[in-house]
């Protein structure tokens, strides 16, 4: 593949969705003047960029508490997940007898569980309870893709860190871990965007202006039929899970660039 | 046999926990220093005497005793290069090094040379996906032979290779095993390279049991002189008879 032809392949790949996006956003402003929609049912992209432009301050207010509690979660998530696949790989025992309970947590919807976990940790806690609520969301899809890298560890390699003595650190430091790495990153992609949905759908069921994030905006303008701010809301939530999407993936990238198949553009 | 025991096999043998028996009744003494090729039909149990004999499996019958007690030094190069593909070609032939507790710094200088003796100095940086299938064997090669083995297993290193290549392979290894005098145990499917490496051949069957174990003439060093001498066709032709005279039923 020549030069030219590679570049003007990553510039369609970048402007051809953008043209779609146009396209649509013109078509729909289009419709609304033409078809003189009310703004509570529909509002026009115009509409929708002034009311974020208008509720700027506190819009971004609530868009830092979502981002913080998403983050928190994430990374709680990333640290525990990570550390139980760890115990899990030393110990077949403690793997099966743990691990149900893992599933367990998954499967029970968190809408469910989000009253239970705001009477425990108390009203007046409610960005405690966002983040456990948001943990619970994270947590599975990096524990299970960690299980996964740390058993899929090449048998050859594993017999020669036997052969060469390894400890079982030196194994799971030297061998494990990178060899679960790819694993672990696209774990991590997965539940990103779950430690945000885990956030938003928390703050849904706590409601009641007891926390002030994206959601709670969202409940508000609905409530106050301000639906561009609505839509402006949900805008910014969209771009904070784009963006972390984009965050995950150049650290994937980053982290596996010189190595892994799923990160090399082989010549050919 | 002229030179002293180093490992001595009584009674071996192996049944898998699925219920293969993958080995029975192997009675075998290694030389300290010998060059030692182990050749049978597919799926015979050549592999799995390997790995007895390196020690990362365990017999189910018999014994293995290593003259001195434990199991020396040892090397192990598979079938396929089995690099860590996330580490350069220094870090990967810096591993046994590493495990035992030696720092990069202090092992430049020996990782290096080890690198230029096999011709990849310059590419002691590269990672492994960016080598050829050679490339990467001599790679995998250099790290079983960094710790200056005493013996040094070899699981049909170079039959995913093409001939010219594995031919320049086996010369670079005969004339290692020449300068440094390790105890090589050599598992190959083809009889030629047995017949061109070794000093002892060993026929396995299919019952995992050792069919012939055939001394192979010729002095050392060998070259291509040897590979086109009526003794060397003189040889293969019949190792090839022992192991066909069992195989074909
Ligand atoms: N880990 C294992 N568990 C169960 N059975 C095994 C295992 N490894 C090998 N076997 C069986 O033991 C027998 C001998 O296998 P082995 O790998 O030693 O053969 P081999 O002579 O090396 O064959 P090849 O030339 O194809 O490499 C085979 O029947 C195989 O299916
Ligand atoms: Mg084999």
């Amino acid at each position: 593949m020549s030069f030219s032809s590679s570049s003007s392949a990553r510039l369609l790949g970048w402007a051809l969705p953008l043209l779609v996006g146009l396209l649509f956003l013109g078509a729909w402003e289009w419709a609304v003047r033409a078809q003189g929609l009310p703004e509570f049912i529909l509002p026009a992209p115009s509409r929708i960029g002034e009311a974020l432009v208008t509720n700027a301050g506190s819009l971004f207010l609530s868009a830092w508490v979502t981002l913080k509690v998403t983050l928190a979660a994430f990374l709680l998530a990333t640290v525990s997940g990570v550390g139980l696949a760890v115990l899990f790989s030393q110990s077949r025992v403690v793997e099966t007898a743990f691990f149900p309970y893992a599933v367990i947590l998954q499967v029970t919807p968190v809408v469910a569980i989000a009253p239970l976990i705001l009477i425990w940790v108390g009203l007046d806690n409610v960005e405690l309870a966002l983040l456990i609520l948001a943990w619970i969301v994270a947590f599975f899809p990096i524990l299970s893709n960690s299980v996964l890298g740390l058993r899929s560890v090449d048998h050859n390699l594993r017999d020669l860190f036997r052969l060469y003595g390894a400890s079982r650190w030196q194994t799971l430091t030297g061998l494990q871990l990178p060899a679960a790495l790819p694993h672990i990153l696209s774990g991590m992609k997965v539940s990103g965007g779950l430690a945000l949905i885990g956030a938003v759908v928390a703050e849904f069921v706590a409601g009641s202006g007891a926390s002030t994030g994206l959601a709670w905006r969202i409940i508000e303008a609905g409530n106050r039929l301000q639906i561009p701010k609505m839509f402006a809301a949900l805008v910014l939530l969209s771009l904070l899970g784009i963006a972390i999407f984009f965050a995950l993936s150049l650290l994937e990238y980053a982290l596996l660039r010189r190595w892994h198949e799923s990160a090399v553009k082989r010549e050919s | 046999m002229t030179k002293a025991g180093l490992l001595q096999i009584e009674g071996a043998g192996k049944t898998y926990r699925g219920g293969t028996q993958a080995l029975s009744g192997i009675d075998l003494e290694i030389g300290r220093g010998e060059f030692v090729s182990l050749v049978g039909p597919s799926g015979c149990g050549k592999s799995t005497l390997l790995r007895l004999m390196a020690g990362l499996l365990s017999p189910s019958a018999g014994t293995l005793s290593w003259a001195g007690g434990a199991r020396p030094e040892a090397g192990f190069v598979f079938q396929d290069a089995t690099l860590m593909p996330w580490a350069d070609v220094f870090s990967n032939v810096h591993l046994p090094l590493k495990l035992k507790g030696i720092s990069a710094e202090d092992a430049r200088a020996r990782i290096m040379a080890a690198l230029s003796r096999v011709g990849l100095g310059e590419a002691a940086h590269a990672m492994p996906r960016a080598l050829s299938g050679g490339m990467r064997m001599r790679v995998s090669i250099t790290r079983a032979l960094v710790m200056e083995p005493t013996v040094l297993f070899m699981d049909e290193p170079f039959a995913a290779l093409d001939e010219l290549t594995r031919e320049k392979l086996d010369d670079d290894l005969l004339t290692l095993w020449n300068e440094q005098g390790w105890t090589v145990i050599f598992v190959t499917h083809s009889v030629y390279e047995a017949v061109y490496l070794s000093e002892r051949v060993l026929i396995m069957n299919e019952t995992g049991r050792l069919e012939a174990d055939m001394p192979i003439e010729g002095g050392f060093p060998r070259g291509q002189a040897f590979r086109d001498s009526q003794l060397f066709f003189e040889q293969v032709k019949k190792v090839s008879a022992a192991l066909r005279g069992r195989s074909a039923p």
